[in-house]
């Protein structure tokens, strides 16, 4: 167990290690960089001296290895923009994305799963068919034009809303179902399919046989055993749900980790993308590590190693 | 129920690109004409069955035509990730030498990271536009296809009609194209439609957030973006691009599915 962890924990440092290689090989060659913060009128001597002061006048290799030595000393620099280490501004943010994150994976998991297990339950009556047609449109809805028509019925029509920022439990409300909405259908789907598998199997037929009653069968002998393929989709949506949580931040204002990094991109402040790729491939890496650990508790006869 | 969804993601679909081909003959109006008299009209005003926006553009000709970019880059985008990430894919399972290894574990790395981020990444340094926005979704989304096609291969090769055309000495390349290829073709195609539609979605949120397709091109990503200034006065703005790009992806996802459980039913993307 304890060499298992340690392999995967060497992975994960290697994956992180070569996110960073390729954004700092795609930087270096999108361009200077050093432009974009100068005033106009400057003079080429100055904008030398900037450069100099950067090391953007050294030879790539030297770039390089400056670059990976400060990487392991989690120094990325300073942002260009805000002048202070770019990397303490991003964890700044995580806070504010780990909560929006975590309040719309609860609202997944509470709204998705119910809901998948009660249509496999109820196969082919008209909730069964309700869930279907709710979790269809809400796959194909994407979240950004979702959140616009939230903002629009709830703060501009009703008034009942905040449009965006952040405070109050009521400015969470809209950013954490627009983020919600796409992976609970997806899970929601998805559970649908587990839970009629299993439902098919020998056991549960024994279960039923020997004259446990429904609750049983379902809460104990069907849900333990349809949730591997459950957890694995939870786990890669809980990673895309970051990918996600850009967009979301971006339309509620929300000052996250994806706001800012949109920001920064909008903005070529490299030094805070690449702080942002550390810190997002690294939360990355260590859920789907924590899921693969799930696996081995929730189904005994997976091995790891 | 099934054949239901199937047809609804037909006909959905079919709806969506025979409006993107009719364009120029259901609004006679150029996307890109302003008329600063009859900005921000409502929907049914005379001429403008949809509306206008801030600078007077019919809403209808500008949504008709972003239908048209839409389609334009998910095609563009599917095409390339499926034949690139295809081939990568169908090398790395037939030849598993160390270049395969490599290449599949740069496609784990690469899976490491939000696709979304991704694509707007890549499209923020390598610059934006309509040919960068396709280059960044398809750099970013050949993996997927790299993956399923390999797993493929693998077990593909194993079968006896592959052995035994081995035994008796065809070439293999010929294997591959005469035996392979085909076999896992359905593969391709069914993980083609499932990803047309988010690579649309990818696109418009890219667009959205102020990379890809930049104003004043009619791209319902950046149409939702210049609309959110005006969600107090003018709903239809942000309302319709919405709601097209919604359907479309709603179409394409039917059909998808519709072609899973027929060609590959245990495929799971």
């Amino acid at each position: 167990m304890r060499a298992y962890l340690l392999s995967r924990l060497a992975q994960t440092v290697l994956v992180v290690f070569l996110s960073l290689s390729a954004v700092f090989v795609m930087v270096r060659l999108s361009g200077d960089p050093v432009l974009l913060f100068m005033p106009m009128d400057i003079q080429a001597k100055d904008v030398n001296e900037f450069r100099e002061r950067l090391g953007f006048n050294d030879p790539l290799p030297l770039q390089y290895a400056r670059f990976v030595g400060g990487a392991a000393r989690g120094d990325f620099g300073e942002s260009l923009r805000y002048r202070r280490d770019a990397l303490d501004l991003v964890l700044g943010r995580l806070p504010a994305t780990l909560l929006l994150a975590a309040t719309s994976w609860l609202l997944t998991m509470c709204v998705a799963v119910p809901l998948g297990v009660l249509s496999a339950v109820h196969r082919n009556t008209l909730l069964d068919h309700a869930g279907t047609v709710a979790t269809v449109l809400g796959q194909a809805t994407p979240g950004f034009w979702l959140g616009l028509m939230l903002i629009y019925v709830f703060s501009v029509k009703l008034r009942w809303l905040p449009t965006g920022g952040t405070g109050t439990p009521a400015h969470l409300v809209m950013p954490s179902i627009v983020l919600a909405a796409f992976f609970a259908a997806r899970i929601a789907r998805l559970t649908r399919s587990a839970v009629l598998d299993v439902l098919n199997e020998e056991y549960i037929l024994t279960a039923r046989a020997k004259g446990l009653g429904e609750a049983r069968v379902i809460g104990k002998h069907t849900l333990r055993n349809s949730a591997i393929p459950i957890v694995t989709l939870a786990g890669l949506e809980a990673g895309q749900i970051l990918g996600g949580a850009v967009i979301t931040e971006t339309i509620f204002a929300w000052p996250g980790l994806g706001r800012l990094t949109v920001q920064a991109l909008l903005n070529r402040d490299f030094p805070i993308v690449i702080a942002a790729v550390f810190v997002i491939s690294v939360t990355y890496t260590l859920i789907n590590l924590a899921i693969d650990l799930l696996y081995a508790w929730l189904d005994p006869r997976v091995r790891l190693g | 129920m099934i054949h239901l969804k199937a047809w609804l993601g037909i006909g959905l679909t079919a709806a969506v690109v025979a409006a993107a081909v009719a364009a120029p003959w259901l609004s006679p109006h150029d996307p890109l004409a302003t008329d600063f008299v009859a900005s921000l009209r409502p929907p049914g005003a005379p001429g403008h069955p949809l509306g206008t926006d801030q600078l007077g553009r019919d809403l209808l000709a500008r949504v008709l035509h972003g239908a048209r970019l839409a389609l334009l880059i998910g095609v563009c985008t599917v095409v390339i990730t499926a034949v690139g990430g295809g081939a990568l894919g169908l090398v790395a399972g037939f030849v598993e030498r160390w270049p395969a290894a490599v290449l599949m574990r740069l496609a784990d790395v690469q899976l490491s990271f939000p696709f979304i981020l991704l694509a707007m990444t890549i499209n923020a340094i390598v610059g934006l536009g309509l040919r960068n926005i396709i280059l960044s979704l398809s750099a970013a989304g050949w993996v997927v296809y790299a993956r399923v096609v390999r797993g493929e291969v693998l077990s593909v090769k194993q079968r006896d009609f592959v052995q035994a055309a081995a035994a008796l000495g065809m070439s293999r390349v010929r294997l591959l194209l005469r035996h392979v290829l085909p076999n896992v073709a359905p593969s391709v195609i069914v993980v083609a439609s499932l990803q047309f539609s988010s690579f649309i979605v990818a696109e418009a949120a890219i667009s959205f957030l102020g990379f890809g397709v930049q104003p004043p091109t009619p791209a319902w990503g950046s149409m939702l973006s210049e609309s959110r200034d005006f969600l107090y006065v003018a709903w239809w703005l942000a309302a319709f691009p919405g709601a097209a790009l919604t359907l479309t992806a709603l179409g394409v996802n039917l059909l998808g599915d519709w072609l899973r459980d027929t060609l590959d039913p245990k495929l799971r993307v």
